[in-house]
């Protein structure tokens, strides 16, 4: 490694003032700091708080609590094809050879859409901070991520990668780059896709990858169904999945959504570093399984969705993965305390109302994040008011 | 062949001084007929034949407009002249007039117009006035045809009415292509116009150095 380090610092001579590749600095930049603790630290004395973890490290730690749910969606892509195409007929029938099969199949499925998001993604970036001679930010890191297990597994590439495009520049470069975005940047690309390509985003043939991938397999077996439980809802039919069908994720749905044992493992390895605030988490999944519980004793008797139970709306769709992944986006999320609580709370809501109020957006997740996202600065604004006010009150301050 | 002043009447609008991407305004109608490009093509000759026409008239009778009523007497003279533009697009264009609707009669209240007026007609003479409405009219336009041609080409892979992106091309017929939904709601119109002012100013500040 010591060998290395010395190589790579000499091969970085030429990046600096008057080097050869002095234009392309924050190239190397972006890879030094990934591989290693910055040179240019604050020096050990006055106040500084000394913490090993920069924004980098913070994200890698994103990055892997999301390593189970990209696992686990890669051998649901597969597993959901093999029933399509009729190889598979129950669970129980696993075996070795079909389980490698199904997770090579989803693994080739799933990595072009990674390659696209960051290949596109980070070249926006990269040529961003070139241009305004900044150090490349490292948010696209876990927005990379993210956006491959968001989508459908039948969207088109080029579709994402315009989607990316546009998300980028649009609700993050021109708001100044990381760390400024109003927005949450994966889930803008996702409703990009969604309004602008509705086809390949909604209907029930979207959420199994229904054709052949690199020339693997292909051709549905006759009358096969592959909706997602919230689409049948939509669409009027009763939800043919269990309580344990969508907790265990083997159902059609967005790559990382479907297991909620993934995405606690996510959330579990996020709370304990304290990357993701709890407060946020549970939140959302409080005020989620509230406003469903009220539709399930006042809402209309013929609504499905009203009438769906409320355990099973948190376990549905994007609900979890949102609430987890999405939400608790350091940056777009509210930042006081006790905003976090009514952010989140609101947050929950407002999916389930959208859920079984407008069947047209049958997963309401994404907007209602979208939304709270431009309401947050004023919970927190809100929120400091009323402190000040009262800290004013108590002193005797007019 | 024309003096200075003369030239920065008529072409400033047209880029230094353009009403939508600088002076920020007559966005609302900007967002409303770019779907596609004919509506938008009408609309921007519509608007520049009355922006002119006002100018005009309202330059030539600025000495005896009682100040306290200039803003009925302006609105006065631009509901007249829309009204006659509108008649005429329903018997000669009919379809194109549907399609704008009531934006046709709103132009009374864009705030070109009523701009244009106490801006510059109210203190000038008829044939600045002119140039001045021409030069406006027509810097409106050339935003409202850049936008509608990007919303119209993407949205419906059209062009006023022509297909131009092949048939052949689509999803439906055996292609990989899809419109962009996204270009047909008024969201993205704002976004291009915002796109056209980014360009804009990118390419100004260019040339100011």
């Amino acid at each position: 490694m010591n060998k290395f380090y010395q190589i790579w610092k000499k091969f970085g001579k030429n990046f600096q003032e008057g080097g050869k590749m002095a234009k392309l600095s924050s190239f190397y930049d972006a890879f030094d700091t990934f591989l290693f603790t910055p040179d240019a630290t604050a020096k050990r004395n006055g106040s500084h708080i000394h913490d090993g973890r920069d924004s980098k490290r913070t994200m890698i730690l994103v990055v892997i609590a999301l390593i189970p749910a990209l696992l686990f969606g890669m051998f649901n892509v597969g597993y959901q094809h093999l029933l399509a195409t009729g190889q598979l007929a129950a669970i129980s029938e696993l075996t070795c050879t079909l389980f490698w099969k199904a997770f090579g199949f989803g693994a080739l499925a799933v990595l072009p859409y990674l390659i696209v998001a960051y290949v596109v993604g980070l070249g926006i970036e990269f040529t961003v901070a070139q241009i305004k001679h900044e150090e490349v930010a490292e948010g696209f890191l876990v927005t990379g991520f993210i956006i491959p297990l968001i989508v459908p597994i039948n969207t088109p590439l080029w579709q994402v990668a315009i989607a990316v495009a546009f998300a980028v520049i649009f609700a993050k470069e021109v708001f100044g780059g990381t760390g400024y975005n109003i927005f949450n940047v994966a889930l803008i690309t996702r409703a990009f896709l969604f309004f602008a390509y509705p086809s390949s985003m909604t209907g029930d043939k979207m959420f199994v990858r229904d054709g052949a991938t690199w020339g693997w397999d292909g051709g549905l077996v006759e009358g096969y169904t592959c909706a997602t439980p919230l689409t049948q809802m939509a669409t009027g039919t009763p939800v043919s999945q269990s309580f344990w069908d969508m907790v265990n994720g083997l159902v059609p749905g967005s790559v990382g959504e479907t297991c909620i044992w993934a995405i606690a493992l996510g959330a579990i390895l996020l709370i304990c570093t304290g990357v993701a605030s709890w407060k946020t988490m549970l939140s959302v999944f409080v005020g989620g399984a509230l406003t469903a519980f009220l539709f399930n004793k006042f809402g209309a008797e013929n609504n499905l969705v009203a009438q769906y139970p409320w355990y099973m709306h948190l376990v549905s769709g994007g609900f979890a993965f949102g609430a987890v992944f999405m939400a608790t986006d350091p940056v777009t999320s509210a930042r006081t305390e006790c905003g976090k609580w009514i952010y989140g709370l609101l947050i929950g809501m407002i999916a389930i109302v959208v859920r079984v109020l407008n069947p047209g957006y049958p997963e309401g997740m994404m907007l209602a994040i979208l939304l709270m996202n431009a309401f947050a600065p004023l919970i927190d604004w809100c929120v400091v008011q009323v402190n000040i006010n009262k800290r004013a009150k108590r002193g005797g301050v007019q | 062949m024309l003096s200075q002043k003369t030239k920065d009447t008529l072409l400033g609008p047209l880029n230094a001084n353009n009403p939508v991407v600088v002076q920020i305004l007559g966005i609302c109608s900007a967002l409303a007929v770019t779907v596609q490009l004919k509506p938008a093509l009408v609309m921007g000759i519509a608007v520049t034949i009355i922006v002119a026409m006002s100018n005009v008239i309202v330059s030539l009778i600025r000495n005896t407009i009682p100040m306290r009523v200039r803003i009925i007497v302006q609105l006065v003279v631009v509901a007249a002249l829309v009204t006659l533009v509108s008649e005429v697009l329903k018997a000669f264009a009919y379809d194109v007039a549907m399609q704008l609707s009531v934006y046709l009669g709103l132009i009374i209240t864009n705030c070109i117009l009523m701009g244009r007026l106490e801006a510059f007609a109210m203190t000038n003479k008829p044939w600045d006035s002119f140039l001045d409405g021409l030069g406006n009219g027509l810097g409106y336009a050339i935003i409202l045809v850049i936008v509608a041609l990007i919303r119209e080409l993407f949205g419906a892979g059209q062009l006023l009415g022509i297909q131009i992106i092949p048939e052949s091309w689509y999803a439906a017929n055996g292609g990989w292509y899809e419109n962009c939904g996204m270009m047909l709601m008024p969201a993205m119109a704002l976004i291009l116009v915002g796109c056209v002012i980014w360009a804009h100013r990118a390419y100004n500040d260019k040339e100011g150095k």
